[in-house]
């Protein structure tokens, strides 16, 4: 590994002034589960290293009935994985994080890491795109709020500017009679990047037959986390059936546009995607 | 480009080391080379073997994938701050009752894994277990008595 200048600021806004005054030469470490793989290959050079981990206000969930949930982007998967809000009103995201790597991993891989390192395969970003979940973005001149679908731009970009840094995600309160599912397909149960990533929610009317609401999110079969709104579309208003169910799901794998590599080709992916989605959304629909 | 030296200390099996290092060495570099404990092994040194695991605050971490900068005040342990003297700890005592090492190069952070597991579950069942060390990889014992060891331990 190169070396670089290493810097652990306390505030928020040392560390956006640190960043935009590197001019495009330094790196926000998190958890380094990401980065420090690619600052070893050399496939990114800093000649800064900002280390947020000494910034107290991007730690800890907080949870309030009304406006939901916050989670800081320091927040680690095995935080996520033991909290008692997560579990008790939003367990797809405990589910989801039990799913990423290893104990040794999920202790020092972060949520805003695995957000802001963007690949498609990320598994808190289906869940949270299902989620209706919102990125709190600092920079130099203050807050912005951005809706997470809008958060990932291509493999490994964000929106995010030089001199921004996220700071937390705000997760909305579920909708009544809902519940939230993530599939993600591998070939083993542990240390497995996803071949396909699926989340549904599904809220159903008071007749508990009806889809009141549905939302589908994909990863790993598009240059970036997608929510198939068209597939969400085709199931609105419906009563739950086989063949709605099966609909939706061949209309979620049409959208998808997944790669072929040493993980599966297109076509493959692509069938798994209807077979994850019909499932989920199955499951989501009869636990409820 | 010039770049600085760090000044930090370290408390490692419960005894207190300063030095400087370079922003660039990581954990397992440091544990290995400044203080000599070769216990701790670099397999591939990205994350997937865990033949590097430490615990850094009680937490089994890759230390491969730490940078010494990083953890500056913290708590490590190694394996070698396992054993009381002469009297190894009931995990590494069980690892040989079992027949659970073979060639040993993993036994180092399967142990450290089992000890975060046991620590915080003290009667893990199997699944448990075998998730605990799913990020550790042993090329020799097929796993199965590396689990029954550990969770002899518990029981
Ligand atoms: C062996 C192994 C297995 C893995 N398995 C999985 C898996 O199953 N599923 C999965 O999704 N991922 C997996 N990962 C990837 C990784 O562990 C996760 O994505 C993790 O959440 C990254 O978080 P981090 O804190 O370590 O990120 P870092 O490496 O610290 O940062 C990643 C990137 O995000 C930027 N960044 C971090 N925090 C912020 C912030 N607050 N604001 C702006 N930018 C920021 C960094 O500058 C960097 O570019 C695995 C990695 C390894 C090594
Ligand atoms: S050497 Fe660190 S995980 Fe393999
Ligand atoms: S005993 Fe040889 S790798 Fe596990």
């Amino acid at each position: 590994m190169l070396t670089f200048s290493y810097y652990a600021p306390t505030s928020l806004n040392q560390a956006c002034r640190l960043l935009s005054e590197a001019q495009g030469q330094a790196r926000l470490l998190a958890g380094g589960t990401d980065l420090l793989i690619q600052m070893k290959r050399n496939l990114v050079k800093p000649q800064f290293l900002i280390d947020l981990k000494k910034i107290k206000r991007l730690k800890g969930i907080e949870y309030d009935p009304e406006k939901g949930l916050r989670i800081r982007a320091l927040v680690t998967h095995s935080e996520l994985l033991h909290n008692p809000w997560i579990l008790g009103y939003y367990p797809i995201l405990a589910q989801a994080a039990q799913t990423i790597g290893s104990v040794q991993i999920r202790n020092k891989g972060t949520v805003g890491g695995n957000l802001c390192h963007a690949v498609p395969s990320a598994d808190l970003a289906p869940p949270l795109l299902v989620l209706n979940a919102r990125a709190v973005v600092r920079g130099l001149k203050g807050k912005k709020f951005i809706p997470l679908e809008e958060f990932f731009c291509a493999p490994n970009q964000t929106i995010l500017k030089d001199g921004e840094i996220l700071q937390e995600i705000e997760v909305p309160r579920m909708p009544e009679r809902s519940k939230a599912i993530y599939l993600k397909h591998g070939i083993r149960r542990a240390m497995e990047i996803a071949i396909v990533g699926v989340a549904v929610l599904m809220a159903l009317k008071p007749d508990r037959r009806t889809c009141a609401e549905v939302r589908i999110a994909l990863g790993a079969v598009a240059p970036t986390p997608i929510r198939v709104v068209e597939a969400e579309n085709s199931l609105q208003g419906k009563i739950i059936a086989p063949e709605e169910i099966e609909k939706a799901a061949s209309i979620a794998a049409a959208h998808a546009q997944p790669i072929t590599d040493l993980r599966g080709s297109a076509e493959y992916r692509q069938e798994i995607v209807r077979v994850l989605t019909a499932r989920a959304i199955t499951h989501a629909a009869r636990i409820i | 480009m010039e770049f600085s030296k760090y000044p930090i200390t370290l408390t490692v099996n419960q005894k207190r080391y300063s030095f400087t290092v370079e922003a660039n060495k990581t954990l397992l570099e440091v544990i290995r080379e400044d203080l000599g404990l070769t216990g701790t092994k670099e397999g591939c040194g990205q994350g997937d073997c865990g033949a590097c695991t430490l615990l850094v605050n009680g937490q089994a971490i890759n230390s491969c994938l730490t940078l010494v900068v990083e953890v500056a005040g913290q708590n490590i342990l190694t394996i070698e701050g396992l054993a009381e003297g002469d009297q190894l700890h009931p995990i590494q005592q069980a690892f040989i009752d079992h027949g659970a090492i073979q060639c040993g190069f993993c036994t180092p952070g399967m142990v450290l894994a089992a000890k975060a597991l046991l620590d915080s579950c003290p009667r893990p069942g199997e699944e448990e277990v075998r998730m605990a060390i799913a990020g550790n990889l042993c090329r020799c014992t097929g796993y199965d008595k590396i689990v029954k060891a550990i969770m002899s331990v518990g029981s």
